[in-house]
């Protein structure tokens, strides 16, 4: 169950972005109003927008947070051709007390000869660093030796993707045995069955980037690309928001079996993928332990999928755009029935759909601005159970036969949804 | 909940309560048959305590009738005894029973007998005083005897003592007349089970719970989820019990409880799933990534993440650097859970992100502070230098505080090793011991621990004791001090500089001037034996 807050946004045009800052206690929107506003939560949980500016001189497509380590630090990207770097600047107590705040522009990155369609920080322990795409197909990544001095920004690589580019992520894993990854996600529109993903690999010899994988299977306009945050495991989990919700598992084969000095293969599954949406997807995005993806769709809906402890994905919940459930609340009959006569204290209200059970308050993640930034980004969330969802959420698939008593009928889960 | 005026408020808590009473109702069903695994005999007594327990919405009635003046004239008094006999509770209904036979003299016969049957009906003791064969043997004379009572019509004139002779011998349809008193299947099925197989074995129980629950709601009413997490307990699928409780309630915390509690016992494992003590770790993780959340709960959460082996450490890692870092007060905590579990990257990054923010609101004694703990060299570094810097502009230090008390964290980083010393070799000057300052002084440029930046602004504080009236740098010492200055203007290459800065030409000039002057002085004194 989830509690919507709606935020007016002010935006005077379509908003594209939404990012939550390290904490979730900040966030930013960009739109294509050209400008970025930073929003604060405030002790009651109230968002309030701090800041507010133009950034760019076209539409912004994606705004973005450093580790806090590195201070407060924004960078956006935008169709005017360039990147760039904000950083806030500790006002006056006047504006203090305002509620305001200042971001100045410590860098404008300039080397692209088409819109800027994303840009992401590296993980912090690569240092500060960033990577941004391009529609011409050319990814950057650009480093800033000294962190204190955010207008030093140096071109370390240019990766040529050969197709024109929509978005980019990090593998954030910090492992010893993992290089520094990178995956590209491509909306080109020809028809051609060409790979639309593709992952580009740190080379430790040869001092560059250079492509390590193609998902020949993902073949239509990708919108969004998200690697999960990594628990120690060994092989990697990308999701990939395209026509459907797509996970897949990259597992690096051993050095010694692939041909290319120095560079792994991977092993590549797709775990789950789903349709649900039935339309295109259009942002994935992962909890904080990569348990929980969160996906939106056309269908102004946001959706989280989750595996349970057999590794079978599953959907664990619908919000709509304007905040109101799905499907669940039509069941809530069944549940909701008292058990035997009113004066039993036993009054069974084991009622899944009622907001007001929580044990925890509820946990509130605000979906900003328009249907187009119905962007699931994601904080820790409570771990709920939805019936609303055609799924076996309880995360235990004991093929029990169901017995000839039972209130709903759980044995038509579909099971094989997915894989 | 009770007290609440609010009905919002009220209807809210009694919810709570209400949810609170079914997962108490079903943990101890599963501590009955799991965990205690409650052998035929003494199970009988366990699910008898448990309904008493549970089901009790008599005991307003029980109340009413006992503290009536004339109970037996109660117009529920025979509802109680019925309840008694139910649950039972035979000593309780004999005493009721007894005060109706005083109340009514012509039914003393009927009393005593049926006083007696209830008296003397076997039931299964705890401890192994007599075997179940030797139970079942008693029980059976004893039921032979109900049955003999009642064909002979002896309680045919009193109804009410007919039914629960009726009850006694365990007929269904008897039973079931009570069904408004009993309010649920399973305190039926208990009843029956009391009153016909009071031996019953825990494998026994599926079919009696079964049936039990459709004699009872008689195919007027399905059953509910509570029904079928009770009814999987009765048959002993732990998993479904899980399963079911996974899905009507909304947060992880009963059963991810009760999952360990199973863990533990070793039961999980046994019912040949291996995946047990996965389970109960995933139910873990769940429920404490769910405190996570909560602004001050997530302290608990922790304690649940040690007590997951496989993941509970990288999780805990995971979310604990995404508390929000809000007062310095929640850092410390954050720091203090970290530092005790050796989560050195996390400590580094809490500390590194309040040093930053300290930094940016130009709390340089913060920061500094922090990037200490952090032992992070290159930013304690940074902010000495910083320190130097707003030294050099203000001509004092913030914070001194702090920099006087650094102790042995000083060798973090050079710089705040020079800051520590030359912030000491101000306190000295203070204090007027002027050899001691001097030597510090003149140490912190020849061991070159003094960046060479910062010479100038040494040499130039070496300016006042030169020109004490007493002399306190020796002849070597001012030898030292000439070719400290000497190494720094030529070395700089670019002589310009020095030339057409007026200030800093004017210095040196003051400098090589005051130096000389000292050296003459000093040879002079050196040179002078004493007495003559």
């Amino acid at each position: 169950m989830f509690v919507a807050r709606s935020i007016a946004a002010d935006h005077r045009d379509l908003i594209h972005d939404v990012s939550f800052d390290f904490h979730g206690r900040r966030m930013a929107t960009c739109s294509s109003d050209q400008s970025v506003k930073v929003w604060d939560k405030s002790e009651n949980g109230d968002w309030h927008c701090t800041a507010s500016w133009k950034t760019h001189s076209g539409s912004v497509w994606r705004v973005t947070w450093a580790h806090p380590e590195f201070g407060q630090v924004l960078a956006s990207c935008s169709f005017d051709r360039t990147a760039a770097v904000w950083e806030e600047i500790v006002g006056e107590s006047n504006d203090k007390l305002r509620g305001q705040s200042h971001w100045v522009k410590r860098t404008t990155l300039v080397d692209s000869r088409t819109s800027v369609t994303d840009v992401k920080f590296a993980p912090k322990h690569m240092g500060l660093m960033l990577a941004t795409c391009s529609a011409d197909g050319v990814v950057r990544i650009y480093e800033a030796p000294d962190v204190m001095n955010l207008s030093q920004w140096s071109l370390q690589h240019e990766i040529s993707c050969k197709l024109s580019c929509s978005c980019i992520s990090w593998n954030p894993s910090s492992s010893r045995a993992h290089s520094p990854m990178i995956a590209v996600g491509s909306d080109d529109n020809s028809p051609n069955i060409l790979a639309k993903v593709q992952i580009y690999e740190y080379n430790e010899n040869t001092r560059k980037y250079a492509k390590a994988e193609a998902l020949m299977t993902v073949t239509d306009p990708v919108h969004d690309i998200a690697f999960a945050p990594n628990l120690g495991r060994s092989f990697h989990i990308l999701a990939v928001a395209t026509k459907d919700v797509r996970i897949f598992t990259l597992k690096p084969l051993r050095k010694e079996l692939t041909s290319s000095g120095g560079l792994t293969k991977f092993e590549i599954h797709i775990v789950a993928q789903f349709d649900n949406h039935n339309s295109q997807v259009w942002r994935v995005s992962w909890n904080i332990t990569g348990t929980v993806l969160a996906s939106s769709g056309d269908d102004g809906c946001v959706r989280l999928w989750k595996a349970n402890y057999m590794d079978n994905w599953k959907c664990t919940g619908i919000l709509k755009g304007n905040g109101s459930p799905v499907n669940g609340s039509s069941q809530q009959g069944i549940f909701n029935a008292s058990l035997g006569s009113a004066n039993t204290s036993l009054q069974n209200s084991l009622n899944g759909s009622s907001a007001s059970r929580y044990f925890f308050p509820p946990l509130d993640s605000p979906r900003a601005g328009s249907r187009w930034s119905s962007h699931a980004q994601l904080l820790p969330p409570p771990p709920l159970i939805e019936q609303s969802c055609d799924a076996d959420a309880a995360n235990l698939q004991y093929p029990h036969p169901r017995r000839r008593c039972v209130s709903r009928p759980l044995n038509l889960l579909p099971e094989n949804e997915g894989v | 909940s009770v007290s609440t005026q609010d009905p919002a408020l009220h209807g809210q808590y009694s919810t709570q309560v209400s949810i609170l009473s079914a997962m108490e109702l079903i943990w101890n069903l599963c501590e009955i048959l799991f965990v205690e695994a409650a052998a035929a005999g003494p199970l009988l007594l366990r699910l008898l305590d448990w309904v008493r327990l549970h089901v009790c919405d008599v005991d307003s009635m029980v109340r009413e009738v006992l503290g009536s003046e004339n109970p037996s004239k109660h117009k529920l008094f025979w509802n109680v005894v019925d309840i008694f006999v139910l649950q039972g509770r035979m000593d309780e209904a004999r005493h009721l029973l007894s005060k109706e036979a005083t109340a009514n003299p012509t039914s003393m016969n009927m009393y005593k007998i049926l006083d007696d049957l209830m008296k003397k009906m076997p039931v299964p003791t705890l401890g192994n005083t007599q075997t179940l064969t030797e139970l079942e043997l008693k029980w059976q004379h004893w039921h032979e005897e109900c049955q003999r009572y009642l064909q002979d019509g002896t309680f045919a004139s009193n109804p009410h003592m007919e039914s629960i002779c009726k009850i006694l011998l365990g007929d269904e349809d008897a039973i079931l007349e009570k069904k408004e008193l009993m309010t649920t299947w399973y305190h039926f099925l208990v009843t029956r089970l009391l009153y016909s197989h009071p031996t019953v074995k825990p494998m026994e129980l599926r079919f009696y719970a079964q049936s039990s629950m459709d004699l009872f709601l008689g195919g007027e009413s399905s059953p509910e989820p509570l029904d079928m997490i009770l009814m999987a307990a009765f048959e002993f699928e732990m998993h479904q019990v899980i399963k079911e409780c996974s899905i009507v309630l909304s947060n992880w915390w009963f059963v991810a409880h009760l999952t360990d509690l199973l863990d533990h016992c070793k039961l999980l494992q046994s019912h040949n799933l291996y995946f047990g003590s996965n389970m109960r770790e995933f139910l873990l993780l769940e429920y404490a990534s769910g405190l996570f959340s909560h602004h001050s709960l997530w302290q608990l959460g922790v304690d649940y993440f040690d007590h997951c082996p496989e993941y509970g450490r990288v999780y805990l890692e995971l979310h604990i650097e995404r508390i929000p870092l809000s007062t310095e007060q929640k850092a410390l905590k954050v720091l203090r859970i970290c530092e005790q579990r050796q989560m050195h990257e996390q400590v580094r990054s809490v500390c590194k992100i309040m040093a930053m923010k300290a930094l940016r609101n130009n709390r340089l004694g913060s920061a500094l502070s922090w990037s200490i703990r952090a032992k992070d060299a290159a930013f304690a570094t940074l902010i000495s230098d910083r320190f130097l810097k707003d030294y050099c502009e203000r001509g004092c230090f913030s914070d001194l505080d702090l920099i006087d008390n650094l102790g042995p964290s000083m060798l973090l980083s050079d710089r705040l090793t020079f800051l520590g010393k030359y912030r000491e070799f101000h306190r000295l000057y203070g204090e007027k011991r002027f050899p001691e300052a001097a030597r510090l002084l003149l140490t912190l440029m020849t061991a070159h621990i003094a960046p060479c930046s910062f010479w100038m602004t040494l040499l130039t504080d070496a300016l006042p004791l030169l020109e004490q009236k007493e002399i306190i740098f020796s002849a070597e010492q001012t030898y030292e001090l000439m070719r400290c200055l000497e190494d720094l203007t030529a070395g700089n290459p670019d002589k310009q500089k020095f030339q057409e800065d007026d200030v800093e030409t004017t210095k040196v000039e003051m400098l090589r001037l005051a130096l000389a002057r000292n050296l003459a002085r000093v040879i002079v004194k050196e040179g002078t034996v004493e007495g003559s």
